[in-house]
């Protein structure tokens, strides 16, 4: 509620200073700048009528007339000038901009560069906050991969991907329509209408072998709905295979780095985790790589295939199991 | 609910701007119609400091003094006009198109708030943007560890903090510390600053972070060194001094993809040593690949399990067998959870990710 009544309280001192310049605007274009519909802006407006400067005298009411379709304000000197950015605001504009001077091959740099420039100058002493506050994103892109695909979403291409599926120790080659490149957790992905899956998907720009934009059109079909980025990108399925591990201590990063559904200390400084995987051969290859840092608890046809693998790896070493 | 607070703090906002003099606190719940309306004085007190707090998180400089120099007065309240509004700002729409999706970087609450904010108060600017020249590359900066808002807070009203402290082991300890700067690597986040239990600086890493961080002293009472480069403190000494090596692998055919997509062509001379390295099995591809960190690229290797050997050289197949011969041995219990020798077995990813911090 509180972040409500702040956030709108902001709007309204913004728009005041703008509707002032703009006596008569049309009230859908005003709704429109601000992207509001023109039914929350009445009710803003309707809220500022009972505002006013102290006393609260007739005469003091900040008056607003939007009944024949344009916006007429009167009254409202005091509020006549768009308020300052607050420190957070100002930090986490400058730091978003500072991110997005990262994006390799990115056609707006100059943009990025001088809006950089004009906000610290206008955000003053907050600018020094936000030097405290340092992203590094997704390294080891290649330019050309990122430069591609941005191509295809540009033109409306489609793409053909050779797609490397390490978990399944396997190349792929799909066509995909390419509907936006997204930073998570410091790796670039590329969702896209797969045409092999008959789906929205995924795909980790550093496991692009290679990408080519082809002479067809791009455009995803009407099914394609981007997943909101964030945690529902890594959203696993209900029909997934549900594995329990025990991780030792030196392997608790897991359970920080997949997604898992529950975690319970062990004594000692252990966890068991509870994770869901669509690719059960997934889990022994993690176990392996761990070398002794986990245990599938269960089920146990994966931890038979763990047991028989490593086995068998071994003695291409000619090395005893212990 | 929110119409009705919002009024409230537009009302006060109006009020302390429209004032010269001070206003008292009792000056300010009589202009304020929803304050004036409050049952009781403690009930004001308690809309008043709120309201103050959320009125200085929007940027407004709200001020406390008196007008008279000879006279104990109450204090008062107003607002610095001159600090109020925003400083002349002349955006392009290619400016304001950017603006847009730097404030659409933000996943937690806490900073994507006001980055919407922000932009609201840059569009009243009056430029239309058009963001349709941006093409669908949307970075996203999410935070998902509990203590990153209250440590981002700390750093920015510089108040020192102590918290429970995980270590690689396992082993929890309170750490007491100045907070300079946050900052992500590889996804991950940490805090850099000074760390006051071991006398210098370190960095955390905001995972291992066990409950919550308290506070521990006042805002502004310690200083940021000017020169620090949060993210040296991160990743630790470079790794390119480390010695770039090869090695020899034999795969399964149309196994082992993305060791292959790594493979470097392999010279018409046999390798250094070539003759000491042991054969592949009948009919396997042998590939050479160029190795950074011995112990990272053991772990790669060990999860293609039956796929892929290493050839060579002799320490890094070792390294291998190590990390088999753990993962064989904890799944059938001669391990037991936790600790046991491979606690320092799962070395590469983990330690990578580890360096620098402490």
């Amino acid at each position: 509620m509180s972040v409500g009544a702040t956030t709108r309280l902001s709007r309204l001192l913004a728009m005041v200073p703008w509707l002032l310049q703009r006596q008569g605007v049309p009230l859908e274009e005003a709704a429109t700048h601000f992207g509001l519909t023109a039914d929350q802006l009445g009710k803003d407006l309707e809220l500022r009528f009972v505002c006013g400067t102290p006393g609260h005298m007739p005469d003091d009411l900040i008056e607003a007339d939007w009944e024949s379709g344009r916006v007429y304000l009167d009254n409202a000197e005091a509020i006549s000038r768009p308020l300052r950015l607050g420190v957070d605001e100002a930090v986490a504009l400058l730091v978003g901009l500072r991110t997005l001077a990262q994006v390799p091959g990115l056609h707006d740099r100059d943009a990025v560069e001088s809006a950089l420039a004009k906000l610290s100058a206008a955000a003053g002493e907050a600018a020094g906050v936000a030097d405290s506050l340092t992203v590094d994103l997704a390294r080891g892109t290649q330019e050309v991969t990122l430069a591609t695909v941005r191509d295809g979403l540009r033109l409306h291409r489609r793409l053909h991907l050779t797609y490397l599926v390490p978990s399944r120790d396997e190349t792929t080659e799909r066509d995909v329509d390419p509907m936006r490149i997204v930073s998570v957790a410091g790796r670039w992905y590329l969702e896209a209408w797969c045409h092999r899956a008959e789906g929205v998907r995924l795909f980790r720009l550093d496991r692009v072998v290679s990408v080519a934009l082809l002479d067809v059109d791009g455009t995803p079909p009407p099914e394609a709905v981007s997943r909101d980025a964030g945690e529902s990108l890594f959203t696993p399925s209900p029909d997934d295979l549900v594995v329990t591990l025990d991780l030792a201590p030196g392997s608790r990063w897991v359970a920080e780095y997949y997604p898992v559904e529950d975690v319970e200390e062990q004594p000692g400084g252990g966890l068991r985790v509870r994770l869901r995987t669509a690719n059960p051969d997934w889990v022994p290859r993690l176990c392996l790589r761990l070398g002794g840092g986990a245990r599938i608890v269960t089920p146990d046809d994966v931890a038979d295939r763990l047991v028989a693998t490593a086995t068998a790896a071994l003695a291409l070493y000619d090395a005893a199991p212990a | 609910m929110s119409s009705l607070r919002t009024e409230r703090l537009l009302n006060l906002v109006i009020a302390l701007l429209a004032t010269r003099r001070w206003l008292t606190k009792e000056q300010i719940r009589h202009a304020v119609p929803q304050y004036a309306e409050c049952e009781s004085t403690e009930a004001f007190d308690r809309m008043f400091e709120r309201d103050k707090e959320d009125l200085r998180e929007l940027g407004v400089p709200l001020e406390t003094g008196t007008d008279s120099a000879w006279f104990d007065d109450e204090q008062g309240y107003r607002i610095d006009r001159n600090a109020y509004a925003l400083p002349e700002v002349e955006l392009t729409a290619e400016e304001l198109a950017v603006l847009g999706l730097a404030s659409r970087v933000w996943q937690q609450a806490s900073l994507a708030g006001p980055a919407a904010r922000a932009l609201v108060k840059l569009r009243a600017l009056g430029v239309e943007t058009d963001e349709d020249s941006l093409v669908g590359v949307e970075p996203r900066i999410r935070a998902a560890e509990p203590s990153f808002d209250p440590l981002y807070a700390a750093t920015r009203d510089r108040v020192p903090v102590s918290f429970r402290y995980r270590r690689p082991d396992g082993a929890t300890a309170e750490r007491h510390v100045q907070p300079w700067a946050v900052t992500s690597r590889s996804g991950w986040w940490y805090v850099v600053g000074f760390d006051r239990d071991r006398g210098e600086t370190r960095a955390f890493k905001l995972s291992r972070i066990e409950g919550g961080v308290k506070r521990i002293g006042k805002p502004g009472s310690y200083e940021v060194p000017d020169d620090i480069d949060a993210t040296q403190h991160v990743t630790g000494a470079p790794s390119s001094a480390r010695d770039v090596r090869e090695a020899w692998l034999g795969l399964r055919p149309g196994r082992g993809a993305a060791l292959r997509l790594r493979a470097v062509p392999e010279p018409a001379a046999a390798g250094p040593g070539d003759g000491d390295r042991p054969a592949p099995p009948e009919g396997w591809d042998v590939v050479r690949v160029t190795v950074q960190d011995p112990e990272s690229f053991a772990e790669e290797v060990a999860s293609n399990g039956a796929d892929v050997v290493v050839l060579g050289p002799p320490d890094v197949r070792e390294a291998v067998v190590r990390r088999l011969r753990g993962a064989l041995a904890r799944q059938q219990g001669h391990l037991d959870l936790p600790g046991g020798p491979t606690r320092a077995a799962p070395a590469g990813a983990r330690t990578r990710r580890r360096e620098g911090v402490r």
